[in-house]
């Protein structure tokens, strides 16, 4: 990491990082007698692309769960934007500009792709039932403004031509996407991607990987992932948290990390003597 | 040609037909584009207005009047703008093939030496950036979609937009200078410049002057009658001749509407929303579009399937003299008014054809099956013959006198002659003036009096005064024993069946003809899901046995057909086999407009072709290809061949002759 401060740092391809907006503080989670995650902390800046790597089971998906409000760490502290966050049920979490994907795709799949992405704009949305009901006044007037948003959106991930496809009828890489549509439609600021490639090939992966660099570049986008590919890890990020057994093993820029000893044992087994 | 400068009323240029569309219809529109899922819409009066400011833009950034400028995009309105606006202040627009790799757009950039480029995204700036090491020329490259170009060096690198913007902040400072620049313009002057795409060698630029273009557009509007009200979707590449008259040079001569769709993959709903009344696709479009139809046939219900079985009998029985005004009885009229409310109706307004007044394919030869299919809807398909060189058209059919062997007679003003070798000449005043730095080329197409060779073979009938295209002249081959054999007509039956994507057939100076297939995967995957075939790849499917049993049976019933065309009796397919890979442009087996080059093919499968003389069962192979990132590949197989059954030519006959 190159003159990391305070305010931020710049990648290596140039890109001004900002100051830590999210800060996970000795996080532990347990359920019952099992420790997902042991006292782990790390950070999020502003506008980087984070990522958080591990071999199966090493509790990167309860950690996102902790980000998102699904679950509730025992020990430890979040802190948002300055502040500590107080326990709060994940629709709070969202109204605070966290949006999420998930690893099993969890879209409405009778409804079509504009209707998914169009529920992405719920917190944008305040018109009451009988407004909705007679869809006069406020409620189309608010129609009309959210779908200008999500039209963009689809323009932007190029899902034009499935716009009025039910989503149960779409390939698998596609409704990938159409979840990322959903997510940004939330207009967030920070992203959180629950295994955006799995189960890609590798046509879709590239694919996936351009969008998630320009969703960061043009919107600006705080991203945190997880990743089992680590080819596109060490392509896209510009920190990496290592985890394993629900602890922290490796924190920093993908060229430390990948010359981190403690990361290449887990990864590629380690002799016993 | 002073009689007709006169007749165009000083519209002599592009730029001088926007001008007198901006003021006379300045509130119709001009161009739609589907975008963030609206049409939006921009009058003439306001498309004026956007190339004005780009023009501006331009001579700004410095271009000056002779300086070729290249185009890189899909079908948008700002790259129709681009290409007035590079007109209006004298500069030469040269619309590339937007999914042509690196290196090819590297020759084509360097022939032309253009030293500005307006293109689409970061992905053709990418490609540009690639081969700039080798184009001393290329100054500025200026780009539509700023995804991802953020971070780039923006030096030489402009948004289109801010580009109009500072030619609007320029107004006072140049817009003399452009209206200056636009009087010089006349009916001699540069109108484009288009690449031809070559089945053989490298590309040559065409150069079009604006009475190639303006004459072409005003003729072949007033022979089927174009108005102002007609609606065209444009969706071919921009870099094809075609494109450029039907959405520049007849939508500007008659003032008519052109709609850009949203992207290639929304093309079929883009096409049902707007209805388009002039309607232009290659064959392939056609065919694809009617194996679609078939697919979705086979899979509706027995009712509905028995009902468009019939109804389609009776259309093809009686659809195309209803057309063509030829007496038909009364009740077979109520049938087919019965049948267009049920299913010809709805049939066309799915595929987007219910409007269309006048329909054209060109480009290759269509089949008969396919163009009698779309005629008998009551959907006016014309054929028409042409070159990038004839500014189009060549020969066209008149309403009412539509058939699908023939090309129709020459077009107004053109004069068509053929040589004694069978060879179709041509001149008039869509002539293209010559090649851009290609003397010698220019000379052996275009001699001394105007004359331009098209490289093929034909004649007109008698009786009706249409003419025929056997083939091209390079193409048509003789058998070792000395019969002729015309390749492209075995395989215009071949690719009739929804099954087979592409056929190339070979026999010249050899005893029999073979052929390679490529199957269709749309239909084919369509089949084998029903089936229960499972396939993980298209090289898996196209080795199945049970398609290669498929693919023979049609093969055997075209032999079948041949067997009863005195004239090509002896080109029936003795042995053909299934390529594993489909023929693509990118691996430079076909052209960028999808025509077989044969010289290639037989080139880079050697080897198969080779397997199908010598008797062999199977061959084992591995071709290179090319990804559409321009990355090289290899994929290996072992390809069954197979021996077709023929119908014994009865030799008796020949021999009488």
């Amino acid at each position: 990491m190159n003159d990391m401060t305070p305010d931020g740092y710049t990648t290596e391809d140039g890109r001004k990082i900002g100051a830590v907006v999210m800060e996970m503080r000795n996080i532990t989670l347990r359920f019952g007698g099992v420790v997902a995650i042991q006292d782990i902390s790390f950070d999020i800046r502003e506008g980087e692309i984070r990522a958080i790597i591990g071999p199966n089971g090493a509790g990167k998906s309860s950690m996102l769960n902790v980000v998102s409000g699904f679950y509730h760490p025992q020990e430890g502290e979040v802190w948002y934007k300055g502040a500590k966050r107080p326990t709060m049920k994940p629709y709070e979490v969202a109204q605070q500009g966290i949006a999420r994907t998930f690893q099993n795709i969890a879209l409405f799949e009778g409804m079509t792709v504009l209707d998914n992405v169009m529920t992405g704009r719920i917190r944008q949305m305040s018109a009451g039932l009988l407004s909705q009901a007679i869809w006069k006044g406020k409620a189309e007037r608010e129609e009309v403004e959210n779908r200008e948003v999500v039209e963009k959106i689809i323009d932007f991930l190029e899902i034009q031509h499935i716009r009025k496809t039910p989503v149960g009828r779409l390939p698998y890489g596609l409704k990938k996407r159409v979840e990322l549509a959903r997510a940004l439609a939330a207009e967030p600021s920070i992203l959180l991607l629950d295994e955006p490639m799995a189960g890609m090939n590798v046509e879709e992966k590239e694919d996936m990987s351009r969008f998630i660099l320009d969703v960061n570049d043009e919107f600006g986008t705080t991203i945190a992932l997880i990743e089992h590919d680590m080819g596109v890890v060490m392509d896209l990020s510009d920190r990496v948290v290592v985890m394993d057994y629900g602890k922290k093993i490796g924190d920093g820029s993908p060229d430390e990390v990948r010359q981190n000893q403690a990361v290449i044992d887990a990864y590629l087994g380690v002799a016993h003597d | 040609m002073a009689q007709s400068s006169q007749a165009t009323d000083g519209m002599d240029s592009v730029p001088a037909l926007l001008q007198r569309n901006a003021t006379r219809f300045g509130d119709k529109p001009a161009y739609r584009e589907k975008e963030y899922g609206i049409w939006q819409c921009w009058t003439w009066a306001e498309a004026e207005k956007e190339i004005e400011a780009l023009a501006l833009g331009l001579i700004n950034l410095g271009v000056n009047e002779g300086d070729f400028i290249a185009i890189i995009g899909r079908n948008r309105p700002h790259f129709y703008w681009s290409m007035v606006a590079a007109q209006s202040v004298g500069a030469i627009p040269v619309p590339l093939y937007q999914d042509a790799a690196a290196d090819e757009m590297a020759y084509v950039m360097d022939h032309c030496g253009a030293r500005f480029a307006i293109v689409q995204d970061q992905e053709q700036v990418d490609k540009l950036i690639e081969v700039q090491e080798g184009l001393h020329q290329l100054e500025h490259m200026i780009y539509v979609d700023p995804r991802g170009l953020r971070k780039y060096d923006h030096h030489k690198l402009h948004r289109y937009i801010d580009i109009q913007e500072q030619g609007r902040a320029a107004y006072y400072e140049w817009i003399e200078d452009l209206k200056a620049r636009r009087e010089k313009l006349t009916y001699d002057s540069v109108c484009v410049m288009l690449y031809t795409s070559g089945t053989t060698g490298k590309p040559k630029g065409v150069v079009l002057s604006n009475r190639n273009i303006i004459e072409a557009s005003k003729s072949s509007s007033e022979f089927d009658k174009l108005t102002r009200d007609e609606e065209v979707l444009a969706y071919l590449p921009m870099a094809w001749v075609g494109d450029f008259i039907f959405s520049i040079g007849q939508a500007y001569w008659c003032g008519f509407c052109v709609n850009c769709p949203e992207s290639p993959e929304t093309m079929q709903t883009d096409l049902r929303e707007i209805g388009p009344t002039y309607y232009f696709a290659p064959p392939r479009v056609f065919e694809t579009q009617l194996t679609n139809v078939m697919i979705r046939m086979e899979d509706a219900g027995k009712l509905k399937k028995w009902l468009f079985d019939h109804f389609m009998t009776h259309a093809r029985r009686v659809g195309p003299a209803i057309l063509d005004g030829k007496p038909v009885g009364g009740m077979d009229r109520l049938k087919y008014a019965l049948g267009n409310l049920c299913i010809y109706g709805p049939l066309k307004d799915t595929l987007g054809l219910g409007r269309v007044r006048v329909g054209y394919t060109a480009g290759e030869a269509i089949g008969p099956e396919i163009f009698d299919f779309y005629r008998s809807l009551g959907i006016n398909l014309k054929q028409l013959y042409g070159q990038t060189e004839a500014s189009v058209f060549i020969t066209l059919q008149p309403d009412g006198e539509v058939r699908s062997d023939t090309v129709g007679v020459p077009a107004p003003g053109v004069e068509i002659r053929i040589s004694d070798t069978g060879e179709v000449f041509y001149r008039g005043p869509g002539t293209f003036e010559y090649y851009y730095k290609n003397e010698e080329s220019t000379k052996k197409t275009k001699d001394s009096e105007g004359w331009v060779a098209t490289g093929d073979a034909g004649f007109f009938e008698d009786g009706s005064g249409h003419l025929r295209i056997i083939d091209r002249a390079k193409d048509v081959g003789k058998m070792a024993d000395g019969q002729m054999f015309a390749p492209k007509y075995v395989e215009n039956k071949l690719k009739f069946y929804p099954n087979i994507l592409e056929a190339v057939v070979f026999g010249h100076q050899r005893e029999q003809c073979s052929a390679f297939i490529n199957i269709d995967l749309t239909a084919v995957g369509n089949w084998a899901e029903r089936n229960n075939i499972g396939y993980a790849s298209y090289q898996e499917l196209a080795g199945n046995p049970r398609v290669l049993d498929m693919i023979q049976s049609h093969v055997e019933e075209v032999n079948r057909g041949l067997a009863d065309d005195p004239m090509l009796s002896h080109c029936q397919v003795h042995r053909f086999l299934v390529l594993h890979k489909e023929l693509d442009a990118d691996d430079g087996e076909m052209t960028r407009t999808r025509k077989v080059r044969r010289g290639v093919i037989s080139e880079k499968f050697e080897d198969l072709l080779g397997a199908l003389y010598d008797g062999s069962s199977e061959i084992y192979t591995t071709t290179e290809v090319t990804y559409e990132d321009g990355r090289k590949g290899a994929i290996s197989a072992t390809l069954q061949i197979r021996d077709a059954a023929v119908v014994p030519v009865e030799t008796a006959k020949v021999a009488a002759e």
